[in-house]
């Protein structure tokens, strides 16, 4: 009898299995999706097996990230998935240097040569199958045509990929604005080998020779493309084997093989995997609905709020039209003006809003009694500004307008409204008749509809079927309450576990529910949310997410029959409210038979920032242009200039650093990042005056992003610390004599605080650099450590510091000029902050204070916020030209860093000026920040300001920032 | 400062304080201490899912971990009906420097204030803050505490040296409950300096254990302070680690406290800045190492079990990849430990961390490259905590690494 090893691959969402002989050839393989069905897959490979070595022993291993449960339960020796990997390696290509693996939802990296080094995905499931999977989701067509379509491409856009999250927001807009679906299929693979460059190699340089392994990288050519350009691989460099999607499994054969286990006939293991136990380690929680009887009851309830309904092809007479365009799907309603639904559509927008929404209006048209006029029309939501362009809407609102309008409309006294939507959750709370805080969500789009509808085609479901599903699971599992990809493997685990997929759609629908009240609400008691709870958004027609949010909060809520559509509903409400005497300006139907657009990118030259723009022209003539952070690449030119202290702020520094000594006796390199766009005045002075010239690192951009990602440690930091490394890039092209960056545990103490710290990142992030750029040596990067507030110090360490070019005599002079410039800097910089007021109260603008931290000047940090504000009309001061005119007001934190402290009094200012309003700047990933924005929100909200939050990192995506603040601009009126 | 409870005098006879448990051996100790000053403290050791949600619900969930989890035990305890409000308080550490840690006690009062605002907390720190409170950290109670660490940290050290290699299941935990119980009978009679004596006792029961030869995987475990030694927070890593067969090496507790130490004479230097402090501080310093050194030489001595590294020895390794400056959360101490395993044969190294820590950026992430040269063999792995990332996740991760270091031989 033969003896032959078995290797089985339990994947996250495939099972693989390798049959081979001593020699390694392999005999038999498979692979299979499992649709979250393990144990059966398992057992289905091994029955074929058995039919084709009926008579032979197997000494077989288990491996796989789903796989840790399977092996313990059926007594198959476990093998770790990366081991087994880099067993088939060493056997069959002894001669490469890295391996790169992508599955569904891990990516790992394995380097061989110049010490063995293994990597993999940690927390994020960012750039792997999974993240395809669920952009192609996103697109509406299947992966194979994605990988198709890519191949077509001829540009890409930057996309994130650090998690699908992020990449929707930045495709989602690309989709709206007609980007071609070729590019933004391109963009995608290029944000996986992005994210396979920055998260897993972390520094480490991918060279040599390259195997690629996994599902994705041996099905889809277009990511191999991505990934052999843009690590710049020869063809022969570059190896894609023909057995990659078994490759592990094939590892896990060979190492049953290596290790000599024990041989056991096929029917034995098929036994043994056929009685495996699952284990009891889920965390269960109580089931839905105990009977059919108490679900029917539920159903009857919500049935109540319904509206009443007319017929198209009958009514004649006045109706009003609101789309809602909105970030997957698009919903048209038409309404008489009795408010009666003549007309409603709601589906996916299949990433063509502009097509779909003109088609349903043209069908509007043709079904439409001929006594129906419509008088007025009106659109919400992402697409706004295209389909108005495009379909001459009469009316642009703002989608939170809109939901509440709706909302009032079933409850009156309406004072809390939450809706879920398709990758946004929007609540905003009703005080006195008009929105008082919006909480959106911007990190993370956890929670969200499409999150479940990913999920459930993942486990071969459709939408509908799997949600009801869990309406009588019986122990439904507790999955985490964070982001979609912890979500991920919490399923994970619970799949290994064996929960059954009813429990893990209940599951869902009640970590949906918890990440909405705990993440972006953060209640923390049920009478915060309100006494009349509207729920709304297509999430909320899921019965078992609408049971889950009751349980949750404890009281009974009002989901109206059009839970879905009430954005349209209320921008048709609104088009009713503004009708004018005179015709509505929506297409007609004649214009709309011949409506055409196309679109193509241009740069705009308008100012340096040199945004990309998307034109889209439509077959009248007309165009609409997205892309652009300011009017000027719309082609508006506006009458005056609206105030503008980030602009100013940001000019005077660059200027500033221009100056420069006649002959200078070295070129010292000053990277303009973190605590610098602070301090660069001070440190200009400083060494012009000792007759250095002064080599700023310039601008900050995308590109000088990508030139330092590859010495990035932690994919996690914040994006201004990151940025630094490509500054550091910069100055070393440069050739400076040395590039100075100190470290300060302590900031300069300003006002009345405890302390007076920088953040760990700005304190000591030029240790970090030193660290991780192999670049940097004693010589050429100057980290000395000093406390601002002892000028004593100062001198002490800079005559250490600058010892060998004999300048000691003349320290402590440029010292105090040093501390004098800087002093006179902020002094210009705050009474130009008056001025700007002034001018804003002239001209009857509203103020707004930016509040981040001195690098939020940088325009790739906050990528043109302040334009964008500028651009609604209202003047824009910094947060720290206004601290000083305000008081410390009472904390109930500690208050212990600078720049932080600046945010309260900047707040407690903001209170006593009637026409101020505050919007911070938050960075993603500061986690000081996750104490100071419920702070600076209660400082605000106990005077009855409003709290605008805008949470921003490397995408530029300005989509949710525009929402919050044109809401903000409304409820300021 | 908004108002909240204060710890006044007269609680400490009404009052039952609740203290988080950080280091299961320490603390119980600690707990000994206190009482003997007249506080009444109980150890929370509840690890029920309750806790995470506790904390999810009331703080930022973007706040770090150990916060998370320390906050959510306490409401989770208030709310078990177990304990009258009126007659609870709780305890929180408070580190006092420029990382989030030091605003813990505030974010906890925060949320006292809306359903217990009769529950005052009070703040265990060693730089003076909450001065207000009844409960000090005065010189007496924390040289008494210090005698608390040495013991805590040795047996620590030979339970995780014992447990790995016992030839007889639950003998080094019967070993270490028995002395737990007889220090706890020292510490009540005053009876705890004669450390040369107790020393020796404790290492001569733990040599009687009997175990195994056979050479295990050393793996040590560095990090954020609270995820490093609090089993609620790392998941039980160390009896993970030792149910995959490894020995792990747990940097003892002593050298935070001679770090934090050692720092406020550093900063003083570095910035010109020295205060009347400054030398109390320095003397800290000196009795601490002093302290360890004499339970280090009483180890090697002994010659059984391996002894912790002297901290002159961390410092000196510290230096190689980091400036001292770098203070704040466990700063350069988390670097200068991996080093300092790594030097001395423990090469797998898993450094944990909360997610989105902000120091371990810098001293973590950061420095394993640096690490990683100057060791070529260390196998170091970062692994996050939060109540998001699942155990299997993070024991997936940990399993690679000890597949890499049985790859590479790593039988130390």
């Amino acid at each position: 009898m033969n003896t032959y090893a078995l290797g089985i691959d339990v994947g996250s969402t495939t099972v693989k299995t390798v049959v081979c002989d001593e020699q390694g050839t392999i005999l038999h393989s498979a692979y299979q999706r499992h649709f979250s069905k393990v144990k059966e897959t398992v057992a289905g490979q091994l029955e074929s097996i058995l039919m084709k070595f009926p008579d032979v022993q197997l000494r077989a291993a288990m491996t796989g990230s789903a796989g840790l449960g399977l092996a313990n339960s059926a007594g198959i020796p476990f093998v770790q998935e990366v081991h087994a990997a880099f067993l088939a390696v060493k056997t069959c290509y002894p001669k490469a240097d890295t391996v790169i693996e992508l599955g569904g939802e891990d990516a790992k990296i394995i380097f061989l040569t110049g010490g063995v080094e293994q990597r993999m995905n940690g927390s994020c499931a960012g750039g792997t199958g999974a993240f395809i999977d669920q952009m192609a989701t996103l697109l509406g067509i299947t992966v194979d045509e994605l990988d198709k379509a890519s191949l077509r491409a001829t540009r890409t856009y930057p996309i994130a990929s650090r998690c699908g999250v992020f990449a929707k927001s930045d495709i989602q807009p690309l989709l709206n604005q007609g980007a071609a679906r070729e590019d933004v299929a391109a963009s995608i693979f290029r944000a996986v080998v992005d994210q396979t460059v920055a998260g897993l190699a972390q520094g480490r340089e991918i060279k040599g020779n390259v195997l690629f392994l996994g599902g994705p990288l041996s099905f889809q050519k277009g990511l191999r493309k991505a990934f052999v350009d843009t690590l710049g691989l020869s063809e022969e460099q570059a190896i894609f084997p023909e057995q990659a999607p078994v490759f592990v499994a094939l590892g896990s054969a060979l190492y049953a093989q290596e290790s000599r286990l024990s041989a056991k006939t096929p029917q034995e293991l098929l036994r043994k995997v056929q009685h495996a136990s699952a284990s009891s380690e889920v965390l269960t929680g109580d089931c839905l609905f105990e009977s059919h009887e108490e679900y029917a009851a539920f159903v009857d309830r919500h049935k109540r709020h319904d509206l009443k309904y007319a017929d198209l092809r009958t009514y004649q007479g006045d109706a009003y039209l609101g789309i809602d365009s909105g970030s997957t799907t698009t919903k048209l309603v038409l309404i008489t003006d009795k408010g009666e639904l003549l007309y409603s559509h709601y589906a996916s927008n299949e990433g063509q809003p502009l097509d779909r929404i003109a088609a349903k209006l043209k069908q509007i048209y043709h079904d439409k009694h001929p006594n129906l006029r419509i008088r007025s029309s009106a659109v919400t939501g992402y697409g706004e500004d295209l389909i108005r362009a495009g379909l001459s809407v009469d009316h642009g609102i703002v989608e939170t307008v809109a939901h509440f309008k709706a909302a009032a409309f079933f409850c009156p006294d309406v004072d809390f409204i939450i809706d879920i939507g398709g990758q946004d959750i929007k609540c905003f709370k009703i005080k006195n008749g008009a929105i008082d805080s919006i909480m959106l969500n911007e990190a993370c789009s956890s929670g969200c509809g499409s999150f479940i509808q990913t999920f459930a085609m993942a486990l071969g479901y459709d939408i509908g079927e799997f949600s009801k599903m869990g309406l009588f699971a019986k122990h439904p599992v507790e999955l985490g309450s964070r982001c979609t990809v912890f979500m991920n493997s919490s399923v994970k685990q619970a799949q290994k576990d064996g929960a059954t997929v009813e429990d893990i759609s209940a599951g869902l629908s009640s970590s949906i529910i918890k990440n909405a009240i705990y993440k972006v609400i953060r209640a923390k008691s049920v009478d915060e949310l309100g006494k009349n709870i509207v729920v709304q958004g297509g999430t909320f027609l899921n019965d078992a997410v609408l049971r889950c949010f009751e349980r949750e909060i404890g009281r009974n809520v009002i989901r109206p029959a059009i839970s879905g559509l009430m954005g349209a509903f209320g921008a048709a409400l609104y088009a009713k409210e503004q009708a004018q005497e005179q015709e509505s300006t929506l297409i007609q139907p004649q214009a709309l038979q011949n409506f055409s657009y196309s679109s193509k990118n241009v740069r705009c030259g308008g100012c340096t920032a040199n945004c990309l723009l998307n034109v889209i022209r439509f077959s009248d003539g007309g165009r609409f242009v997205s892309g652009n952070r300011c009017e000027k690449g719309a082609g508006i030119k506006r009458e005056t200039e609206v105030p503008d202290l980030y602009s100013y702020k940001y000019e005077s520094l660059l200027q500033l650093a221009k100056q420069q000594p006649a002959s200078p006796r070295a070129k010292i390199g000053l990277p303009l990042v973190l605590g610098n766009y602070e301090q660069l005045p001070f440190w200009h002075t400083m060494f012009t005056k000792l007759g250095f010239a002064v080599e700023i690192s310039g601008e900050s951009d995308r590109k000088v992003y990508f030139k330092g990602q590859h010495t990035i440690p932690s994919d996690t930091v914040c994006y201004p610390a990151k940025l630094a490394h490509g500054h550091i890039e910069t100055l070393l092209e440069k050739k400076v004599d040395f590039i100075f960056w100190p470290c300060m545990s302590y900031n300069v103490k300003e006002a009345d605080t405890s302390n007076h710290y920088n953040c760990p990142v700005v304190a000591y992030y030029p240790e970090l650099m030193r660290a991780n750029h192999s670049g940097l040596n004693e010589e050429n990067f100057v980290y000395p450590y000093m406390d601002l507030n002892r000028p004593k110090n100062v001198i002490n360490v800079m005559k250490r510091t600058l010892a060998k070019y004999n300048v000691g005599g003349q320290i402590s002079g440029a010292v105090e000029a040093a501390y004098k410039s800087m002093q006179d800097f902020r002094q210009n910089i705050a009474n130009k902050a008056s001025d700007v007021i002034q001018q804003a109260r002239a001209e009857g603008r509203k103020i707004i204070v930016l509040a981040g931290r001195p690098y939020h000047l940088d325009k790739e940090i906050n990528h043109g916020i302040h334009k964008l504000i500028t651009s609604l009309g209202l003047a824009v001061v910094t947060e720290e030209s206004v601290a000083q005119l305000g008081q410390m007001p009472k904390l109930g934190v500690l208050n212990q860093w600078t720049y932080h402290s600046r945010l309260y009094r900047a707040a407690q200012y903001v209170t006593t000026q009637p026409d101020m309003q505050l919007v911070q700047l938050v960075s993603f990933g500061c986690g000081i920040d996750a104490i100071t924005t419920d702070e600076v929100r209660s400082i605000l909200e106990s005077k009855g300001k409003l709290y605008t939050q805008l949470k921003i990192d490397e995408i530029n995506n300005l989509g949710a920032a525009k929402i919050r603040l044109r809401s903000l601009l409304a409820a300021m009126k | 400062m908004a108002e909240y409870a204060k710890f006044t005098e007269e609680m400490k006879k009404t009052h039952t304080i609740l203290v988080p448990n950080m280091l299961p051996i320490h603390f119980k100790l600690f707990m000994n201490v206190f009482e003997s000053y007249g506080f009444h403290c109980e150890l929370l050791e509840s690890e029920s899912r309750t806790v995470v949600e506790e904390g999810l619900k009331n703080v930022h969930n973007d706040t770090c971990y150990p916060c998370l989890l320390v906050v959510g035990q306490f409401m989770e305890a208030l709310k078990s009906g177990k304990y009258d409000p009126n007659r609870t308080a709780l305890m929180i550490t408070q580190t006092g420097g420029g990382c989030r840690a030091s605003n813990y006690i505030y974010l906890l009062r925060k949320c006292l204030a809306e359903t217990f605002p009769q529950v005052p907390v009070v703040s265990l720190n060693f730089s003076g803050l909450e001065k207000d409170s009844a409960f000090q950290m005065t010189a007496p109670i924390t040289l008494k505490c210090m005698y608390g660490v040495l013991y805590g940290d040795l047996l620590m050290t030979l339970y995780n040296q014992c447990r790995s290699y016992e030839l007889i299941k639950g003998s080094s935990e019967k070993c270490l409950q028995m002395w737990e119980k007889k220090l706890d009978k020292l510490f009540k009679e005053n009876k705890f300096t004669r450390t040369k004596k107790i020393y020796k006792e404790i290492l001569e029961d733990f040599a009687k254990i009997e175990r195994s030869s056979v050479p295990k995987i050393k793996v040590g475990i560095v990090g954020e302070i609270y995820v490093k030694y609090s089993p609620l927070a790392n998941n039980h890593l160390e009896d993970f680690l030792i149910s995959e067969g490894c020995e792990p090496v747990v940097p003892t507790f002593m050298e935070f406290m001679l770090y934090w130490a050692i720092n406020k004479v550093t900063d003083a230097k570095l910035y010109d800045a020295a205060t009347k402090g400054t030398p109390i501080y320095k003397g800290a310093y000196k009795l601490f190492l002093h302290k360890q050194r004499e339970m280090i030489a009483a180890i090697k001595k002994h010659g059984v079990f391996n002894a912790p590294h002297d901290f002159e020895e961390i410092i000196e390794n510290g230096k190689k990849f980091i400036g001292l400056g770098v203070s704040m959360g466990e700063g350069w101490l988390i670097p200068a430990e991996m080093g300092a395993l790594a030097a001395s044969g423990t090469e797998n190294i898993i450094c944990t961390q909360p997610f989105g820590c902000l120091p371990n950026h810098i001293v973590a992430k950061g420095m394993s490259r640096a690490v990683k040269e100057a060791y070529p063999n260390a196998n170091i792995i970062a692994i996050d905590y939060d109540p998001g990332a699942t155990r299997v996740n993070q024991e997936n991760r940990i399993k690679l690494m000890l597949a890499n270091a049985k790859a590479a031989g790593g039988l130390h």
